[in-house]
């Protein structure tokens, strides 16, 4: 088996700093979409095992809404946003111009809310991390899915191929004016070990 | 592997992962998507085994690290696990629970249908050692949570939003 490469605090602090950069950038277009003043942070980021993740969103029988997206070229893997179903009933509410805490089911106008937000969210993660390294990182078409977390990300992983691995976690915050309306999502990478190495080489990082 | 025969406790069953217990004991394992969750039961010992399969066939893979992941090498392993705590073989019925389908878009990689290979291969492996498929609940597009009694062998599953239903 690859052996995982050990990840330093400045390994993650580098790779959240290139979250922060590429959902800034899907936050902005995301606020000028709902016309609504939005912030958002990156509290926690870290490599974990499987388990941890899913306990850390909310565990295996959690209702989710998750966004994914194959990539291709020099990163392969899978991108993936995850968001908790207050928050996704929350996020809907948002781009439907409701009042946070309307909405109450989802629907398939809400899932197509849910897919396009998580295809920006990627999709700027990904041409952010694309751009800072010059690497040539392709995305495919967003997949969907609302249910238990562990059937979703168990059947993710073995979807693309990676079932040894151990994931990357970003936890995402987004705020809003009112308190109760902020959203909060996971966002994880699957990838081979020596895919996220390239990405450190790339940034000019000497992994340890 | 130790038998788990505390009372009426919920043992859990992590993926990729098997266990045995005995009655009055419960198998639980949550969150079945694409996997297939296998239980196995002797009525006459009343002792059950649940599997937690991840992918149909090891052959495919150079490093297995854990034989369980595989529907091709989890199920003799939990039958021979049984038989060494007691049961019979040839009195062992099995029930089948996952192999959903749970993305749904247009990346043809990502909709190989694996939950579907991993339900036909345990089928297949089970049909080779002989013990019956008594029921199943599986494909659909649905999350799904197993639980095995190994008091009177039912299966119970919970899906969100939906009854308990008991195959």
């Amino acid at each position: 088996m690859t052996k995982i490469p050990e990840l330093s605090a400045m390994h993650m602090d580098a790779l959240r700093e290139i979250s922060n950069i590429g959902m800034g950038n899907a936050i902005t277009s995301l606020a000028q979409l709902v016309n609504r003043r939005i912030n958002m942070s990156v509290p926690l980021a870290t490599f974990t095992s499987f388990e941890d993740t899913v306990q850390m969103a909310g565990g295996p029988e959690e209702l989710v809404s998750c966004v994914s997206v194959r990539l291709s070229g020099d990163v392969p893997g899978l991108v993936l946003f995850v968001f908790n179903s207050q928050s996704t009933l929350k996020l809907i509410d948002m781009l439907m111009g409701m009042e946070p805490g309307t909405g109450v089911e989802m629907d398939e106008m809400g899932e197509s809310a849910v897919k396009e937000v998580g295809n920006v969210l990627t999709g700027s993660f990904v041409s952010a991390l694309s751009s800072l390294t010059s690497l040539s990182i392709k995305s495919a078409v967003p997949m969907f899915a609302y249910d238990m977390l562990g059937a979703v990300l168990t059947s993710l992983m073995v979807a693309s191929g990676r079932t040894e691995d151990r994931v990357l976690v970003l936890e995402t915050k987004l705020f809003q004016d009112q308190e109760e309306a902020n959203i909060s999502g996971h966002f994880f990478m699957f990838t081979e070990p020596g895919a996220i190495q390239k990405l450190f080489d790339a940034l000019g990082f000497a992994m340890s | 592997m130790e038998p788990a025969a505390k009372e009426n406790a919920e043992i859990q069953v992590g993926i990729a992962d098997y266990k045995i217990a005995r009655n009055p004991g419960r198998l639980i394992t949550l969150g079945l998507g694409s996997c297939v969750g296998v239980s196995l039961y002797d009525p006459v010992a009343r002792v059950g085994g649940l599997l937690h399969v991840m992918l149909p066939d090891s052959t495919q893979f150079n490093n297995i690290n854990k034989p369980a992941k595989f529907a091709d090498l989890g199920i003799p392993l939990l039958v021979k696990e049984m038989h060494y705590l007691g049961a019979v073989v040839r009195r062992l019925q099995a029930k089948l629970v996952g192999g959903a389908q749970m993305f749904s878009g247009l990346d043809d990689k990502m909709t190989l249908n694996i939950g579907l290979r991993n339900t036909e291969k345990s089928r297949e492996v089970l049909k080779k050692l002989g013990v019956p498929v008594m029921s199943e609940e599986v494909g659909g597009n649905r999350g799904r949570t197993m639980i095995l009694n190994t008091v009177t062998g039912e299966v119970v599953i919970r899906t969100l939003g939906n009854k308990l239903k008991v195959i």
